[in-house]
Formats: structure tokens, C-alpha cells, sequence
């Protein structure tokens, strides 16, 4: 009886007001012979990029010894019987049989398992948030086609309790994106799911950007049906390849700006365009092109449209038909970001198959999980498994060590972040889950969590179940882990 | 009554046939199902290595010591796990097709202004639906079809509060209706208010005078046929359709997530004596004493811990577990329908992860929807003289490394293909992967 509903929140057109040109900020009116030196930093899209910087300082973070674990990582081989050790923030030493630092915090994990955070690479959590009301419905800015000059970072409400029930599932970072309804959604904001009152205390610090660009039928159908373009997808198509026009004309008005001013010239700056400003900083490799997709046809399309311009995709979302042309995107080193069960909640998902996963990785492609829904999110460990599992029966050599680099390493190289997370290589941040049984199997429920070699979230310890301000004083409200007991696999 | 039986009933005396051969599924043959952990749900209980044996698409014998007839074809569970088929409840498998921009494929509910209760969805079944191989191979061979609250793009007259009767399908081959006014649907809480003109006090006022029409309908029904009536809340098909509802024989499958909302409908059944089951409930956990005291089973989903919305602040994980600890009589509903045609079962285990035993949790996906839609002396579980649906696994069915190797309805095996796994094949040739399967 329960249809998508959450999915459908981030896929569906919502009637918003028109919005007018009055709403731009206009430019400071000072001496127009001003250098860019003498602007308002506002003012030069260059001068500072990092207009809204993350507040997230981790606390200093003991020294932790988890010693008799199954390590299971997304790069490194499995480990029985493994330590990991972490301090300051950061993963130290992975082996078997470490001995325990002296002074450490030791944590005995016998018969439990070790497993990278995992990384949704597609959520809109704080940007759909629970509860889903229309009051806080700010994830699809669906009042032009082109709304690349928006950033998911202001819509995220870090109240979300999601963010809590998918650090209950193990989640330590995450992407935050703009809804589908647009051909251009918007900036998607990197997130670290640690509790904060301010979306900057979640920000990961250093992340790269991204710009949510969509495909197929929701931008299709948003516009078509108010009558307005696009509403095929030669429509789409046509949008795209004029907002890079736009883009490379703005980027070369900068630049001839630029050297006026390099060589002692008298010029005006260009107007500053934050929706232009995201294109280019596609076109400088410094944003991230995530593309929501599905069928391989608009897939080849799309890569054309990235070659035509001079850009590079990171990844295709959803990317339902990624199987069919494995090949293409592994020559172009795109990113597929998938599901395993989710198919035919839509013409473009008609094909959507459990084993697109599995398929695309031996064929040398790079391949993720994701969510989009704040309650797949709680289990992507499950929706690994039931991929290697659905790839094994089709005689696809899965290892264990893949699967999980579907849900940790692989949507840390979509955000390009895998130098610093993504697995438990000494050196990176400690992120990390300690799971109560295989992380494959649907038993497992994280016991602790790690972010920075923090104890995050215990699933024993209320002290370390982070709450949501909108859960406090609700007569409703469950304690995080009412009873919980786990019973395990009983058969 | 199937369907067909129906409308041949109502058919063959206007057409003046004598006699018609129905057809008949197809015959299905002796099988024994050996070397197998069998986690019966029924008397036989949980046997570690045992033989099930069907015949004539009934289940004939279920024991450790079981022997295999002469003539029967053998299959060698390997030590896998049998299992009763699942039943999934709450979806819309064969009357719905694609979701979004596709809805001429869905007929999983109405927005007429003229139908609510009237409103049957076993007419729309639809055997060739993709979706029946697919749910197969998650082990489903029983799905309890619930109509969907529709939503309308013209407001609807005010108090069109219900979704329509439930059917429960199978997913053989032929025609796969076991059961049809299986349930109605209505919903409470803030979308039932919605339906009612914006308040939950406006609908169950609505209610009672719903069910006191459906009364008076059916105790003056004959003047009401010579025009002779007061003005009734509703047309004649959704009184006349309501009728089994009031008498308590058809269950009223009422929708409700906040506390409050399932101690209304606990209320609201027993002033009116109406045969209750809760869906949702996500609240449930709350007043799981009162729920059990009065006997009312519960659908479920088993993952739904969000504060979705203001009348499921108390969503938990731990939900399903704590009722079923109550003595509730617990069904896990199918997750969703697009997203997870496959896996009702893992919600199951997830629900075990959080507190549910495997047995309980095996149960509500079995047993228990085969007891409250009146269907557990023909499904359910593995016991002598009920029907042979019934799945074989690699491994324990909750856990989503395992996967059946082999699914038969009414003793019949089902091929374990679906469009997924010829899609896969051909694509695997075209991306020239080696596989060693």
C-alpha cells in the first residue's frame, strides 16, 4: 500500500511560485573603473570559492584498537581475525593479529566485522526531510530548466532525523543533491553524517562540488506539462548544449577581463551569473558532473554532449541501463550509481536489472550503490549483497571485497574523496562501521560507528545515538534503539 | 468463487449453455522434495532433513521420514530450506505495470466520483503481468492484492473514504484468483481527513453514518428499489458492497499510523462490530496491549522507522518485534511494489535483525496473511492436504544471499526466469562477459 512515496518526493514535479530576474542580486555600484582586486569578493566568481566553508573541526579522537575482527574492506583483502587500529582522526594500522597499541582503548570484536563507513553517493537527505511536509519540501528548485545557480547546501535542513537512522545504518558521508525535475538541479553539497546545527558543521571539509544534471523524463514531463520547453528530449538535449554555450562564453569574458587587468588595462568585470559560474567551474574540471540517467541511449547522448563541450561526467545516476553499454562508459571512466531491486517505477527504469552492478564491474566499469530514499539509506549493505549475490548466479566472479567497494570506496572517487575515505587504508580518515555480524548479511546492524575516529553512534550507548532537535519533547518519539535486541540469524 | 467462476455463473444461464468444460491448470505431477531443512509453520514443525511430497497439487506429506512413491519425480533440495510460498501482501502484483507516466497500466485504484467501496481489483487481474515471474523469484506464489488509495486530480465528493475489496492471487498460470471481497480498504489519519473535508473528527463521524446507511440500505432494500428511500450517503453498488463489511464477514483493512488514529479504529470497530485489521501502525507499538486485547491483526512494514509525516513520529524498527511480543497477530507487507518486487523477505529479516524471532518473521510472511484473509486451510504452510506452494531456497530464505532454486504453485514448477534474467543474458553476450554459470 506504501508506493514509493519517498522516491516519488524526490522525482515528482511540485507547483512552486514563478520567480522573477528582480530577484538577482545586482552589482555593488562602485567605481566602475575598479580593479577586481578593489571588488566585494561576491562580486568575481574566483575570488573565493568557498563562500559558505565547512565548520566541521573533528574532535580529537582517542586511540582505538578494535582487535579479533573480519575486516572486511573495499580495497585490501578480507581479514580474519584482524585489528584496526585509529588515532587522531585517522586509520593508523590494518593487519591480522595486531597487537594493541599500548594505551589504547582496546575493543574486542570476535565474531563481529569491520567495514569501511559507507558512502551514499545519491541522497536528499535535509533536502526532503522527514517529516515530509510541503513546508520543507526544498530539494527540486522547479521554476526553470536551468537552475544550476542554486546549492543543495541552503535547502539542507540538518535537523533531518534521516541523517541519524542512516548513521544507524553505518552511513558516514554522503551526498546531498538537488532534486531530477531540472536539466540543470543545482549544486550537490558533500556531507559528513555527523550532528550539527548548521549545514557548514556537516560540510566535508575540501570536497568538490558537484552539479546535478538530469536526463529523460522528469525535466520532460516538469516543463511539458506547464506548456513550457523542454518537453521532449531533443528538448533536453537542445537545453544543454545551450547553457554550455552560455557557459563557454562566460568563461572567456572572464578570462579577456582577466588579462585587461594583467596587463594594466582599464576594464569593467564582467557580471557575476551564479548559474553560469557552476557551468564553468565544470568546464575548469573543478565541479563534478553527477548526471541522473537511466537508459543507455540518452547515456551515449550525454557523453557526446560532455565531449562536444570539453567536460568530463563523473557519473550517471541511477543509471538503470548502465549493463548495456559497460564498454562505453569504461573507456569514458564514468561512474554508474545504481540500485539493485529498484526497476519499472517508470518507463526509463523499464530495464533496470539486479544485475547491472556485477555486470558493469567485470566489465572494468566503475559501479556504486545509492539510496535516493531516506530508508534504503539504513541498508545499503543489504543492497550490495543482493547484488553480488544476483551477479554470482549469473557466474560473475564477485568478491566480497568488490561488493563492499560498491557502498564505500567506489562513491568516494563519485565525490572525489576516496584519497581521504573510502576504505581502511592507514592514512585516511577513520571511518568505519563495526558490524554485529556479516555486513552481507541482513542480521548485521551496526554497533558503533566511526567518523574521524570518533565514536559517532552506539547502538548500546544513548550517549552516542545522535537526536534530531524536531525528536526532542515528542511524547511520540521511540527511544533511537527501543528494544533491539538482536536475535541473528536463528535458522 | 473465482472469477471466472463468476462470470460464468452469471453468464451461462443467459447463453443457455448446458455444459462447459472449464479448463483446468495444468495437471501436476507427483513430486518429492528430499534432503531438505524444512521450516514447515505447520504441525510437521521445523525439520532439519526431511521429504515433502505432492500430488495433484496438494501437499500429501511433510516428514523426516517421509517415503518418496513410486513414480514420483525427485528433486534434490541439496539441503536447502522449504519453505510455504510467500504471500505479499499489500500489492498491486498483475494489476499494475509501470508506475510514473505509465498509468494506463495501473489499475490499482480509482478516482471515480461514483465508486469507493464498490470498487473490486480482482477484475484487473492480469496473468501476463511482467511483474508475476519477478515476484517468483522472490518467492512469492500468493499476493494479497489491495486496492490504492487513489489520488485525484478533481476533489472527489466528500466521504468516497474507501480504496475498495481486496482479492488474493496466486501466481501460477490460468486463472490465478483465489479470493475475492477479501478485505475492504479505508484509511484514517490525516489522509482519510483529507477525504473527509480536512478533519479526522469529520471522518469517523462520516463512518458511522456510512454504516448506518449500509444498515437501512439493507433492511429497506426494497424501497429503496421502488425509489422509496431517504438520501443515502453513498450509490447503491458501494452500500450494497459494504453490506458484508456491517455484518462482520468481510475484514475492514483500516490504514492508520498515529496512536491515537489505531485507538479510533479499535473503537470504531467495536461500536459498529466490524472485523478489523490494521495496516501501517507504525504507532502500533504504543498500544500493542490494546491492539492484542482485542484480537485485531496488524500489516506491517517492517522498515519503516521515519517520522515520516506528524502521525508516525513514533516509527521504529523495533515496531514489528514489540507487537508481535504483544501477542498481535503480526503480517509483514510486501515493502513497496516497483522497488522491491523481490523482496518481501528481506524486510522480514530486517524485522528479525531488530527483535523478531525467525520463526515470527517467517510467519508474518506465510502463515499469519494466509490466516487473516481467511486462506490458512489452503496456503500458509507445509501440511498435508493444503495447496503445494512452496519454495525451495539456497539457504535461509530471509537473507539475501540466498535465492529459490525452486518455486511451485499448486504443485505446478514455475520456470525461474523473468524479463531481469533475459535482459542479463543477452547482455552478458553483448558485454562478452565470461561467466562460469
Amino acid at each position: 500500500m506504501m508506493k514509493w512515496r519517498r522516491a516519488a518526493a524526490a522525482m515528482s514535479a511540485l507547483a512552486v511560485v514563478s520567480w522573477t530576474a528582480d530577484a538577482w542580486p545586482e552589482p555593488n555600484p562602485g567605481p566602475s573603473s575598479a580593479a577586481a582586486a578593489a571588488e566585494p569578493p561576491g562580486l568575481d566568481p574566483w575570488a573565493n570559492p568557498d563562500p559558505f566553508p565547512s565548520t566541521y573541526h573533528p574532535a580529537p579522537s582517542p586511540l582505538v584498537a578494535i582487535v579479533h575482527a573480519d575486516v572486511v574492506d573495499s580495497l585490501a583483502p578480507e581479514i580474519k581475525d584482524g585489528t584496526v587500529v585509529m588515532e587522531r582522526g585517522k586509520v593508523v594500522a590494518v593487519g591480522p593479529g595486531l597487537a594493541a597499541p599500548a594505551g589504547a582503548q582496546v575493543i574486542d570484536a570476535k565474531g563481529r566485522f569491520v567495514t569501511p563507513g559507507l558512502i551514499d553517493p545519491h541522497s536528499h537527505l535535509g533536502v526532503y526531510p522527514s517529516p515530509a511536509v510541503e513546508a520543507m519540501s526544498d530539494g527540486n528548485e522547479l521554476t526553470d530548466p536551468d537552475t544550476a545557480q542554486v546549492w543543495a547546501e541552503h535547502s539542507v535542513w540538518p535537523q533531518d532525523p534521516g541523517f541519524e537512522h542512516a548513521l544507524a545504518g553505518g552511513v558516514t558521508t554522503l551526498q546531498i543533491l538537488p532534486g531530477s525535475g531540472n536539466l540543470f538541479g543545482g549544486r550537490s553539497v558533500v556531507l559528513k553524517n555527523v550532528w550539527a546545527d548548521t549545514a557548514q558543521g556537516m560540510k566535508f571539509p575540501g570536497a568538490p562540488y558537484g552539479l546535478k544534471m538530469a536526463c529523460g523524463e522528469n525535466p520532460k514531463r516538469v516543463y511539458g506539462s506547464k506548456g513550457r520547453f523542454p518537453s521532449t528530449n531533443m528538448g533536453n538535449v537542445a537545453g544543454y548544449r545551450a547553457a554550455w554555450i552560455r557557459a563557454r562564453d562566460y568563461l572567456r569574458r572572464w578570462d579577456a577581463y582577466r588579462a585587461k587587468i594583467a596587463r594594466g588595462e582599464k576594464a569593467d568585470p564582467p557580471l557575476r551569473d551564479l548559474q553560469l559560474d557552476t557551468l564553468a567551474g565544470v568546464l575548469q574540471g573543478k565541479i563534478r558532473i553527477q548526471n541522473h540517467c537511466y537508459r543507455a541511449d540518452e547515456m551515449a547522448q550525454m557523453i557526446d554532449i560532455s565531449h562536444e563541450f570539453g567536460f568530463h561526467i563523473t557519473a550517471f545516476h541511477h543509471a538503470s541501463e548502465s549493463y548495456k553499454i559497460a564498454a562505453l562508459l569504461r573507456r569514458e571512466g564514468i561512474c554508474s550509481v545504481t540500485w539493485t531491486e529498484w526497476f519499472g517505477f517508470k518507463m526509463e527504469s523499464f530495464d533496470g536489472i539486479e544485475e547491472n552492478a556485477p555486470m558493469l564491474q567485470k566489465a572494468g566499469a566503475c559501479v556504486t550503490l545509492s539510496s535516493d530514499d531516506a530508508n534504503l539509506i539504513q541498508h545499503l549493505n543489504v543492497e550490495a549483497a543482493l547484488a553480488m549475490a544476483a551477479g554470482r548466479r549469473a557466474g560473475l566472479d564477485i568478491s566480497r571485497t568488490e561488493a563492499m567497494s560498491w557502498i564505500s570506496l567506489n562513491p568516494a572517487k563519485v565525490l572525489g574523496i576516496d584519497a581521504q575515505t573510502g576504505s581502511l587504508t592507514p592514512g585516511k580518515m577513520a571511518d568505519l562501521v563495526l558490524w554485529s555480524a556479516d555486513p552481507f548479511s541482513v542480521y548485521a546492524v551496526p554497533d558503533q560507528v566511526y567518523i574521524d575516529g570518533n565514536l559517532t553512534f552506539d547502538r548500546h550507548d544513548p550517549a552516542h545515538q545522535p537526536r534530531s532537535d524536531f525528536m526532542i519533547g515528542q511524547p511520540a518519539a521511540p527511544p533511537v534503539e527501543v528494544a533491539t535486541q538482536t536475535t541473528g540469524g536463528a535458522l | 468463487m473465482s472469477r471466472l467462476h463468476r462470470l460464468l455463473a452469471a453468464s451461462l444461464p443467459a447463453l443457455g449453455i448446458g455444459a462447459l468444460v472449464l479448463a483446468t491448470p495444468a495437471a501436476a505431477e507427483t513430486i518429492a522434495i528430499v534432503n531438505a531443512h524444512i521450516e514447515s509453520l505447520g504441525p510437521a514443525g521445523d525439520i532439519p532433513s526431511g521429504t515433502v511430497v505432492l500430488a495433484d497439487g496438494k501437499i500429501l506429506a511433510v516428514g523426516a521420514h517421509v517415503a518418496v512413491p513410486a513414480g514420483a519425480r525427485v528433486i534434490d533440495a541439496q539441503g536447502g530450506v522449504a519453505t510455504p510460498g510467500l504471500v505479499a501482501v499489500g500489492s498491486p502484483i498483475s494489476v499494475a505495470e509501470v508506475g510514473e507516466g505509465v498509468e494506463e497500466t495501473n489499475d490499482d485504484g480509482t478516482a471515480s466520483d461514483r465508486l469507493s467501496a464498490a470498487f473490486d481489483v480482482s477484475y484487473a487481474v492480469n496473468p501476463d503481468s511482467i511483474i508475476i515471474p519477478t515476484a517468483r523469484l522472490g518467492g512469492i506464489t500468493d499476493v494479497v492484492i489491495t486496492p490504492e488509495m487513489r489520488r485525484s486530480r478533481q476533489p472527489r465528493p466528500t466521504g468516497m473514504l474507501f480504496a475498495g475489496q481486496a482479492a488474493v492471487i496466486d501466481l501460477g498460470s490460468g486463472d490465478l484468483i483465489e479470493k475475492t471481497h477479501a478485505g475492504m480498504v479505508l484509511e484514517l489519519g490525516q489522509d482519510g481527513a483529507a477525504r473527509a473535508g480536512g478533519s479526522r473528527a469529520a471522518e469517523i463521524v462520516l463512518l458511522h453514518q456510512i454504516f448506518d446507511d449500509v444498515r437501512f440500505f439493507e433492511a429497506h432494500r426494497a424501497d429503496y428499489d421502488q425509489g422509496r428511500s431517504k438520501p443515502l450517503s453513498l450509490g447503491e453498488a458501494d452500500l450494497e458492497a459494504l453490506i458484508p463489511v456491517v455484518e462482520g464477514k468481510e475484514p475492514l483493512i483500516v490504514t492508520a499510523h498515529r496512536a491515537s488514529d489505531i485507538t479510533e479504529a479499535l473503537r470504531l470497530a467495536r461500536e459498529e462490530k466490524l472485523n478489523l485489521i490494521l495496516e501501517g501502525a507504525e504507532e502500533g507499538w504504543r498500544v500493542a496491549d490494546q491492539i492484542a486485547a482485542a484480537h485485531v491483526p496488524v500489516l506491517v512494514h517492517a522498515f519503516q522507522d521515519l517520522p515520516d509525516s506528524f502521525e508516525q513520529i513514533g516509527a521504529t524498527l523495533d515496531n514489528a518485534a514489540r507487537l508481535q511480543a504483544a501477542g498481535v497477530e503480526l503480517v509483514i507487507e510486501q515493502p513497496s511494489f516497483y522497488t522491491s518486487a523481490r523482496t518481501p523477505r528481506i524486510d522480514a529479516g530486517r524485522a528479525v535483525a531488530h527483535g523478531l524471532s525467525h520463526q515470527a518473521a517467517l510467519e508474518a510472511i506465510t502463515l499469519n496473511p494466509a490466516k487473516v484473509f481467511g486462506l490458512s486451510d489452503r496456503i500458509g504452510s507445509l501440511a498435508p492436504g493444503k495447496d503445494a506452494d512452496l519454495v525451495v531456497w539456497s539457504g535461509d530464505p530471509l537473507e539475501p544471499l540466498s535465492a529459490p532454486t525452486h518455486v511451485l504453485v499448486k504443485g505446478v514448477e514455475q520456470p525461474l526466469r523473468d524479463r531481469d534474467l533475459d535482459l542479463r543474458d543477452r547482455y552478458l553476450a553483448i558485454d562478452g562477459l565470461k561467466t562460469g554459470g
